[in-house]
């Protein structure tokens, strides 16, 4: 039951008060990137889920039984970045072959987002806030969960901005980061929720 | 000394068992690969833009090899280099694939058109357009609040008096601006070929597009009878140009009262 109660804490602290994007400021790229329309940047977001959960539960393994064994704790960040890139390479090499119909759906984002620093981001965190495997992997589905929420909200705020009347100075990327921080700090309203609900 | 090599020997050793592991996979889980689609996907420029309207040159080239798109133009940042490489390669010859720029079919400008309410909204044709068809008399026309000029990745079209233009030098056809206008006034002519073209849209009955416009379409029928060739044709109270079968005499235009046909040769400089 304790258990239950912590994953659930961490689930939704890595969605709502900690959202990847909008509070720890990761993966900005793909964040205003993709998201101009909800439907790409559902895409996106979903690819991202899949990467983060998939490179959680490989490089936890490495980090424990060969980096940390041999008192190499610096490499991670370089070993995690050969290690997740191959790893997306490969599992695109075996969707397309076995299920091209998820292929299709993710298609350009998912070799987009191998060195993505969102993706690299939850796996080094994990393993600074020394969460055990089931609580990192429960991290890395509640960030990416948050990802798609950041990212699908955004989306609909910039399909409406599309048909305002911007002065021209802002027109285009200025209006959208200006938008992106509104968006990032209605998302500071989520502080402390979490505490109240587990705490 | 010795931590260092243990660390190379490890990065190593997992970026060999990574490359193995990827050049194993590629040949065991290979999937068999359309040569042409391959051949044709090498022509595209690999921008994965969309502007084809398939979900990359990857899913462009599919398309065209199995028969599914026939138009090889579609690919606007390839450009007709691309066009032209794409058609060697499908074994349709290049000379099939006739340049077009877009042309805006209206003249609706301040001097020919009144207007009928002082629209303050959002400068969008498609804003514009909803709030009783636009502050032009003629509901047709060319609104002039550059929902195109947006549109168009080439900075090629403006407004001038109130009515958009295409520059043919910039245009490079890639139907941006044909899918964003909400009075579907844009469409590709033949570049380099004189012919006529009808600059109208309006489908009301003559009497009324008089008081609407000064060069808009009364649909006369005048065009029909003077065209030898059988290439004009009036439907909906509109005269149209069959550009197949015109071959740019200009007695259609000359016979319009209203001068909405013009002969048009465009050229690229």
């Amino acid at each position: 039951m304790e258990m239950t109660k912590e994953l659930f804490s961490v689930l939704l602290t890595a969605i709502l008060t900690q959202n990847f994007v909008l509070a720890k400021f990761l993966g900005i790229c793909p964040f205003l990137g993709v998201s101009k329309k909800v439907k790409t940047a559902s895409g996106m977001s979903l690819a991202v889920i899949f990467v983060m959960v998939l490179a959680t539960a490989v490089t936890f393994p490495i980090n424990k039984y060969l980096l940390v064994k041999f008192n190499l704790e610096y490499l991670q960040t370089i070993v995690f970045i050969l290690v997740i890139a191959a790893l997306v390479q490969l599992v695109e090499i075996v969707l397309k072959k076995y299920m091209k119909s998820l292929y299709n759906a993710l298609g350009i984002y998912l070799p987009l987002i191998t060195t993505n620093c969102a993706v690299l981001g939850v796996v080094l965190l994990n393993i600074e806030s020394n969460y055990s495997f089931a609580t990192s992997m429960v991290n890395s589905l509640g960030a990416g969960l948050g990802f798609l929420l950041a990212m699908v909200m955004f989306a609909g705020v910039r399909e409406r901005l599309e048909s305002c009347d911007i002065p021209k100075a802002l027109q285009g990327l200025p209006i959208t980061l200006i938008a992106a921080s509104l968006v990032s700090v209605s998302f500071l309203g989520f502080t402390g929720v979490v505490e109240s609900i587990f705490g | 000394m010795e931590s260092i090599i243990t660390a190379v020997i490890i990065v190593a050793a997992i970026g060999l068992i990574a490359g193995l592991g990827l050049a194993v996979a590629s040949i065991a889980f290979a999937v068999p690969v359309d040569e042409k689609a391959e051949a044709i996907r090498e022509c595209l420029p690999g921008a994965n833009c969309g502007a084809c309207g398939f979900s990359g040159c990857d899913g462009y080239a599919a398309a065209l090899s199995s028969g599914e798109a026939t138009d090889t133009t579609l690919c606007s940042p390839g450009g007709n280099d691309a066009a032209k490489a794409i058609a060697e390669v499908l074994g349709v010859s290049a000379g099939d694939v006739k340049p077009k720029v877009a042309v805006v079919l209206c003249q609706g400008n301040h001097a020919n058109v009144n207007t009928k309410l002082d629209y303050n909204g959002v400068e969008s044709c498609k804003m514009a357009a909803q709030l009783f068809g636009g502050p032009k008399d003629c509901i047709y026309g060319c609104l002039g609040y550059g929902d195109c000029v947006k549109a168009c990745p080439y900075e090629a079209i403006f407004i001038c008096d109130g009515v958009a233009r295409i520059n043919p030098d910039a245009c490079k056809a890639c139907k941006m601006c044909i899918n964003t206008c909400p009075k579907n006034l844009i469409e590709l002519l033949p570049l380099d070929t004189v012919q006529a073209g009808v600059f109208c849209k309006n489908r009301d009955k003559g009497a009324k597009t008089r008081k609407q416009c000064k060069v808009g379409c009364i649909g006369c029928m005048k065009c029909v009878k003077a065209c030898e060739y059988g290439a004009v044709s009036v439907k909906d109270n509109v005269a149209h140009v069959d550009y197949e079968k015109c071959i740019g005499c200009g007695k259609c235009a000359e016979a319009c009262p209203v001068k909405a046909i013009n002969l048009v040769d465009i050229k690229r400089h």
